[in-house]
């Protein structure tokens, strides 16, 4: 990890959800890079890591769109993305996508250049206090495609850091929230019945907002509360960082 | 109800059942988590030491098969192999026909499970009882265990009280030390009438030839006592190179099961009993079982093979909380189950092709393996092979996706136009008609907002 390029030239991977439904995080993204004194590029040709085929079981058509990721982001310096899952894609499921290709070096060149973003403030950048102010109180739902790395630990060293913000604890932590991608509209009872279980344990924990660091388990938990027209507030991380710092387009996440 | 077998199942379960594996799997995840945290400095350390040793056990599973026979030889057991249930069964069967054994007593045991012994024996005349308590409740009820290390996780003990009533074991009495009670006077009889006795072994030592069980009854050590011709049935991935290793292997078992430092019973079994032992087995037979492992062991979900069986995959899965074991409708349920059925299965996945994709991914089964299976990465790779054997015409709508996600100007005019997800097969669509749609409020739309965004700043900030 301490291998990875950490320079001050970043290339913003900003994913397909922002790229369709989110794009305040992606805005967010960028103020805060820019902020660390980082020169963000983001590449226009970008389009998404190939997750739903990955998840899908179709690997040729998960490679076509990993392998144009590869050639978007093509280069040196670090890849940064607002999602825990989009960067295990690019590290775990395009290595085991490309065992026995001949692209495979291409593939491993990316995923070694890969940071998912408050990994990349807090191990890349080596910022581990954040400052500003943000009054509240939010749940951190710790999503499950950041386990085994420093995510959600740089996440939470981030936002504990911030004046005025209090993390609470929020019970059956290490449960997913149902999301799983294709899971969700491949059995959606079960999904939505883990979910339930999710926002149970989140309303219980009476935080103003719940904060995490992947779009995709918020759209999920949003989705569902929404149905249920009992709503949640939902926050990516970095909304939260640049809010905090008042940077411009604060508010715009409430 | 549509939808793949398993979220059928799920569905189909009444709520009182789906309470009670949910909070028996919550209340063993809970137990684990307390005695890792409590015993272990290094419980990741000693994980990842554990999965390597079983890895390299594999990696040469020739060689320490040919040392385990040799070894249990020279303690005086006879050693077959078995290629799959069918030999096993066959094997097995003539062991106790020669016997003349008529009654057999039975310990807990997932192999004996997967080779269907106890209906097997029934139909050759052959008396077969369940020794341990969840699984003499299975056995009475017709019924099927529901989890690897929690037989009957599935029922509370209103159910078994009126199953023993239904039986002949008395008036209906939920109080479990009466149920207990009335289950130890019932086998013990059984025990002592029995002239044989069937177990599996947790461990096998290629060292010294030892076969090493775990019990919390103590029913394998009744068995072994009461009865002079002892069989245990044995997948081949259960080799431990030494005694040693065993430590490593114990401490984690079970923590890792009941959240116990120790199992009640620990049983290492160096052949039949010696010349100044007054009770125990004259005869002990090891029936190693491959049923598809060699195959599994030449594919590339080989790590699934190093399981110890200890379940905690099973209790910290959201999806098995929420379907229960039967839905895997297999000997094997939960995250290993998903991996391991359809391989076990044969060449094919058919019929098993909706296990692996059964999982959000969300990997706490790998968190708490202890020999740290990375279950998340096999699932897609089943996931992969199950997209082989499928229709093509299925994979025409990713490969529309795919297409579109690999050629940008396409993409931008979809983001533009707000047809982003039309590329996707219908299945995975999050309008309010899609599967997605059924139960959630989609997010609205906001395709090119940030492009826009990033074109205005750049235009204003030149």
């Amino acid at each position: 990890m301490t291998a990875r390029p950490a320079g001050r030239d970043v290339a913003l991977m900003a994913t397909c959800l922002c790229d369709a439904f989110f794009d305040d995080v992606a805005r967010a993204s960028v103020q805060v890079l820019e902020h660390l004194g980082c020169r963000v590029a983001v590449p226009a040709d970008q389009t998404c890591c190939g997750q739903p085929a990955y998840n899908a079981g179709e690997w040729d058509a998960a490679r076509r769109v990993a392998r144009h990721a590869m050639r978007v982001f093509e280069g040196e310096g670090p890849v940064v993305t607002p999602s825990g899952s989009c960067a295990r894609m690019l590290s775990h499921g395009a290595a085991a996508m490309f065992e026995r290709e001949p692209d495979r070096g291409a593939a491993e060149r990316l995923a070694a250049r890969v940071w998912e973003l408050s990994d990349y403030i807090v191990n890349g950048l080596g910022v581990t206090a954040w400052g500003g102010r943000f009054e509240g109180s939010l749940a951190f739902h710790r999503s499950c495609h950041s386990r085994g790395t420093a995510c959600a630990e740089a996440a939470l060293t981030l936002l504990s850091s911030i004046p005025g913000l209090r993390i609470v604890e929020i019970g059956e932590t290490e449960q997913c929230c149902g999301f799983g991608g294709l899971f969700s509209t491949t059995f959606p009872r079960l999904s939505r019945e883990i979910g339930a279980l999710k926002l149970a344990e989140l309303r219980s924990a009476s935080a103003d907002a719940v904060v995490s660091a992947d779009m995709g388990c918020l759209m999920h938990l949003d989705g569902l509360a929404r149905r249920e027209r009992r709503p949640v507030r939902t926050l990516h991380v970095v909304q939260v960082l640049r809010d905090a710092l008042r940077l411009e387009g604060s508010g715009a996440a409430s | 109800m549509k939808g793949p077998p398993l979220e059928r199942y799920a569905a189909a379960q009444g709520a009182e059942r789906r309470d009670s594996v949910r909070l028996g799997s919550k209340a063993g995840h809970d137990a684990r988590s307390v005695a890792f945290a409590r015993d272990l400095s290094d419980p990741d350390g000693l994980r990842v030491l554990a999965g390597r040793i079983k890895q390299h056990v594999l990696e040469h599973l020739d060689t320490y098969l040919d040392q385990a026979e040799r070894r249990m030889t020279a303690t005086g057991a006879e050693v077959h192999f078995a290629a799959d249930a069918q030999a096993a069964r066959r094997v097995i069967a003539t062991i106790l026909e020669r016997r003349g054994a008529r009654r057999v007593v039975k310990a807990k045991t997932m192999v004996s499970e997967e080779i269907e012994l106890a209906a097997h024996l029934e139909e050759r005349g052959i008396e077969c009882v369940e020794t341990d308590l969840g699984e003499f409740v299975v056995q009475l009820d017709r019924d099927r265990p529901s989890h690897i290390v929690k037989p009957i996780i599935h029922k509370n003990r209103r159910e078994v009280a009126a199953t023993f009533e239904g039986h002949g074991l008395g008036a209906y009495d939920d109080t479990p030390e009466v149920i207990t009670r009335r289950a130890r006077a019932f086998l013990r009889r059984k025990y002592l009438d029995a002239d044989a006795a069937v177990t599996g072994a947790n461990f096998v030592s290629a060292e010294s030839g030892r076969i090493v069980l775990v019990t919390n009854e103590g029913n394998s050590r009744f068995c072994l006592a009461a009865t002079r011709c002892h069989v245990a049935v044995v997948g081949i991935e259960k080799i431990v190179p030494t005694d040693r290793d065993l430590a490593v292997f114990l401490n984690l078992l079970a923590r890792s099961a009941t959240g116990q430092r120790l199992t009640a019973y620990t049983e290492l079994i160096a052949g039949p009993r010696g010349p100044g032992q007054p009770d125990g087995p004259d005869e002990v037979h090891v029936v190693l079982l491959d049923n598809g492992r060699a195959d599994v062991l030449s594919g590339d979900c080989r790590e699934i093979l190093r399981c110890i069986r200890c379940g905690a995959c099973l209790n910290v899965c959201p999806v098995y909380r929420q379907a229960s074991g039967h839905a895997y409708r297999s000997v094997y349920p939960g995250p290993v189950g998903a991996v391991l059925t359809p391989l076990l299965a044969g060449r094919r996945l058919t019929g098993w092709s909706d296990l692996p994709g059964a999982s959000t991914l969300c990997g706490a089964c790998h968190e708490v393996c202890p020999v740290d299976i990375p279950i998340e990465e096999l699932l897609p790779r089943l996931r992969a092979r199950a997209a082989r054997e499928r229709a093509p015409a299925s994979a025409a709508g990713i490969g529309a996706w795919s297409l579109l996600a690999s050629t940008p100007a396409a993409w931008r005019a979809a983001l533009a136009a707000g047809a982003l997800f039309e590329a996707l097969p219908a299945s995975f669509r999050s309008r309010a008609s899609g599967p997605w749609g059924e139960h959630h409020d989609p997010p609205a739309w906001r395709g090119g907002a940030f492009r826009r965004w990033l074109d205005e700043r750049s235009r204003g900030g030149a």
